[in-house]
C-alpha cells in the first residue's frame, strides 16, 4: 500500500484523516458550497452527526462560546431520527466518494440496540459508532464514564451487527483508558478519543451561564495536549485501532496522534475555520511521512547483515503497530 | 446515482461558494466614522446576492491576541462587491472585530463564501423598502444598489458620528437616537410612518435584534412582507456546527444555512438569544 493509505477495520482509507463527528455537515456542504465537495471531499471516511431513535431539536441557543484557543458548544444532538435519517439523509449520504460511519446514542441500551440493528442493516455503512460520551446529554456521561456501563452495552449491541463498532470515549471519565479495555473486552472493534470537555463560560453582564445548555463541551487547540495523553494512555492498554482526535489543525499535530498510538486522526473544531481543512492535514500529513519513508533509515532500523527490521519492531518516530501503513 | 445533486437547484437569492477558505489581500481599509471599511480582491471568488455573508479571519495573529482570541473566523454581510474587489463594513467591538480592524492595505485574509441565502425580490408591483439600524445597514447596500431607483431607504444610528455611513446609500431618510443628525428618535419611527402612507410596500431589515424585532412587529400589524438580514453567533457559517439556530414557527433553523434573510412570517420573533454580543 501507499505511504498515503491507511486500513481501518478491514476499510481500505485513502488517509488516514476523517473528520470529527458532529463537525462536518457533507450534506450542508453540498448545499452551500456544491458538487466540488464531492470531488474534493476532505476526509477518508465520513463520519455522520449522532443520531438517536427519535428527533431531537438540541438545546435552546445560545450554543456557542470562543475560549482560549477553542470552542466551548451546547449542541444538544440535533437530528431527524432514525427514520428520518434513514428515510432522508442515507440515500443523499450514498453519493460520497467515502465510506460511511454512523454515529449513534440512545438513551438506553434497548434505544441504541435498536439504531444499531437498523443501521447495521445498510449496505449505505461501513461501520458504526457508539456515542457514549456526550457530555451535553445527562444520559451519554453514565454509559461511558463507567467501565461496567460501556461493557454492558457493547456486549448487547455486538451479536447485533457484523459491521465495525467503534466506541466513542469520553475524556470525562476517571479512566478513559479502562473504559476502553472493557469495550474491547466486550467485542468494540476500535475507539475513538476524545470527545469533548466539559466546560462552561458565564453570561458577560451576570452569573446566568452563558450557554442555553447550561455547559458545553469545549474543542480545539485548547485540548490538544489531553488528547496527546489519553490517546496514550489508551494505546498501553489496549490491541483495538484508535481514532485520535482533539485539536488537530495540522498534519503535524496528526503526525504526534499516530506517534503515540492512533491508526486514525479525526478533524474536529479546525473544520470550523476551513471548510477545507481536512484535506489540507491530510496532505501535510503525507508530506510528512513521505520526507519519513524517504529518508535514509535511522541507526537501529537496519539489522547488521543489511536486512530491514520488522515494521512494528523500529523505534520510528511513527507508530509501528497493527494498520499503521507508513512503512 | 439516483440521487439528484442536492446544489444543482437554481435560487436566485444565493450562489455557491468556492470549496473551503481562500486568500484574499487588503486593497483599501479606511475610516467611515466609528466604522472601518475593509476592501479586498476575490478574483476567485464568483459574485454574491445581496444579503449573503462571508466568514473572515486574519491570516496572521489570529489567535495570537488577549485570551488567545478571536480563533473562529467572523461573519459579515458583504457592503459592495466591485469588479473583484470586496467591500466589507465592520465595527470593532471584540476581539475579532478589533482585529480585523487593525489591517492594513497589503496584508492577509482568509475568506470563506458567499455563504447563506440573501434577499428574494419583492412580488410584482410592491414597492422595496430598506430598513436599516447601526452596523445593520451593511446588506441593504447591495440589495438598494441592485434595486435601483424603486427601493426608498431609511437608516438610523446613535448619534451624528455613527450617521457618517449614510453616506454610503443612496439619499436615505435618516434618524439618530440622540437627534443630532436627522430626524430625533427610533429608525422604526420613519418606519411605522412609511407604512401608513404605503400600503404597497415589502420591507428589507438588518440591524440590532430589538429594532429587528420592533421591524417584524410592525410588519405584522400592517400585513406588509418583511425580509430580515439576522445575526446569530456562528463558528463555521456552512451548516457544521448547529451553532447558529433561531427559533423559527418550523423549530429552529441554521441561520448560516437557511439565513441570514429570513422570512418575518416564519418568526414569533426576532430577539435570538445571544445575538449582539
Amino acid at each position: 500500500m501507499s505511504p498515503t493509505g491507511a486500513e481501518f477495520c478491514g476499510l481500505q482509507l485513502a488517509s488516514p484523516v476523517i473528520n470529527a463527528s458532529g463537525t462536518f455537515d457533507a450534506l450542508a456542504a453540498l448545499r452551500t458550497f456544491g458538487d466540488p465537495v464531492l470531488e474534493a471531499f476532505p476526509f477518508a471516511a465520513f463520519v455522520s452527526k449522532t443520531v438517536t431513535l427519535a428527533p431531537r431539536q438540541g438545546n435552546p441557543p445560545p450554543r456557542l462560546w470562543e475560549s482560549p484557543a477553542g470552542l466551548i458548544n451546547s449542541i444538544g444532538l440535533p437530528n431527524r431520527g432514525r427514520d428520518g435519517y434513514l428515510e432522508h439523509d442515507l440515500p443523499a449520504l450514498a453519493r460520497l466518494p467515502v465510506p460511511l460511519i454512523v454515529n449513534v446514542m440512545g438513551f438506553s441500551r434497548d434505544e441504541v440496540a435498536e439504531l444499531v440493528e437498523a443501521f447495521g442493516a445498510r449496505d449505505e455503512v461501513a461501520a458504526l459508532e457508539l456515542n457514549v460520551s456526550c457530555p451535553n446529554v445527562e444520559s451519554g456521561l453514565v454509559m461511558g464514564a463507567d467501565p461496567a456501563e460501556t461493557a454492558a452495552l457493547v456486549a448487547r449491541v455486538r451479536p447485533l451487527t457484523a459491521k465495525p463498532l467503534v466506541v466513542k470515549l469520553t475524556p470525562n471519565a476517571s479512566d478513559p483508558a479502562a473504559v476502553a479495555v472493557a469495550a474491547q473486552e466486550a467485542g468494540a472493534d476500535a475507539v475513538s478519543l476524545i470527545n469533548t470537555l466539559r466546560g462552561m463560560a458565564l453570561h458577560p453582564h451576570d452569573d446566568r451561564p452563558w450557554l442555553g445548555g447550561g455547559t458545553g463541551g469545549l474543542s480545539g487547540p485548547a485540548v490538544r495536549a489531553i488528547a496527546l495523553a489519553q490517546v496514550a494512555q489508551v494505546a498501553a492498554r489496549v490491541r483495538i485501532p484508535i481514532v485520535g482526535m482533539g485539536g488537530v489543525s495540522s498534519g503535524h499535530h496528526a503526525v504526534d496522534l499516530l506517534r503515540a498510538g492512533a491508526t486514525l486522526v479525526a478533524v474536529g473544531t479546525e473544520s470550523f475555520r476551513d471548510p477545507a481543512a481536512g484535506r489540507r492535514i491530510a496532505q501535510e500529513l503525507e508530506e510528512i511521512r513521505n520526507r519519513l519513508h524517504n529518508s535514509p533509515p535511522k541507526s537501529g532500523q537496519s539489522r547488521p547483515d543489511g536486512s530491514e527490521v520488522p515494521a512494528n519492531r523500529r523505534e520510528s518516530p511513527l507508530p509501528a503497530s497493527g494498520s499503521y501503513t507508513s512503512g | 446515482m439516483s440521487v439528484p445533486s442536492i446544489a444543482a437547484a437554481a435560487d436566485p437569492r444565493r450562489t455557491v461558494a468556492p470549496f473551503g477558505r481562500r486568500a484574499a489581500v487588503v486593497t483599501r481599509a479606511e475610516a467611515i466614522g466609528p466604522y472601518r471599511l475593509l476592501a479586498c480582491a476575490d478574483p476567485a471568488g464568483p459574485a454574491p446576492r445581496p444579503g449573503q455573508f462571508y466568514m473572515l479571519a486574519a491570516a496572521r495573529r489570529w489567535g495570537g491576541g488577549e485570551e488567545q482570541r478571536p480563533f473562529l473566523p467572523r461573519a459579515f454581510s458583504y457592503l459592495r462587491r466591485r469588479g473583484d474587489e470586496l467591500e466589507f463594513l465592520l465595527e470593532d467591538v471584540g476581539p475579532g472585530t478589533a482585529r480585523l480592524a487593525e489591517l492594513a492595505t497589503g496584508d492577509d485574509l482568509w475568506l470563506t463564501g458567499p455563504l447563506g441565502v440573501g434577499f428574494a425580490a419583492p412580488a410584482p408591483g410592491r414597492t422595496p423598502l430598506l430598513v436599516g439600524g447601526g452596523i445593520g445597514i451593511v446588506p441593504l447596500v447591495a440589495w438598494e444598489d441592485e434595486l435601483g431607483a424603486a427601493a426608498s431607504t431609511l437608516l438610523g444610528f446613535r448619534d451624528a458620528d455613527h450617521a457618517v455611513a449614510a453616506r454610503l446609500a443612496r439619499e436615505p431618510a435618516l434618524a439618530t437616537d440622540d437627534g443630532s443628525a436627522g430626524r430625533p428618535g427610533l429608525v422604526t419611527d420613519l418606519l411605522e410612518e412609511r407604512l401608513g402612507a404605503d400600503d404597497g410596500a415589502t420591507v428589507y431589515a438588518c440591524g440590532p435584534p430589538a429594532m429587528l424585532e420592533a421591524v417584524r412587529a410592525l410588519a405584522a400589524r400592517r400585513d406588509a412582507p418583511a425580509q430580515l438580514a439576522m445575526e446569530s453567533g456562528m463558528a463555521c457559517g456552512f451548516g457544521a456546527c448547529f451553532g447558529c439556530v433561531v427559533p423559527t414557527r418550523r423549530g429552529f433553523v441554521r441561520l448560516c444555512l437557511d439565513g441570514p434573510v429570513l422570512d418575518a412570517a416564519q418568526l414569533d420573533s426576532a430577539l435570538v438569544a445571544g445575538a449582539g454580543h
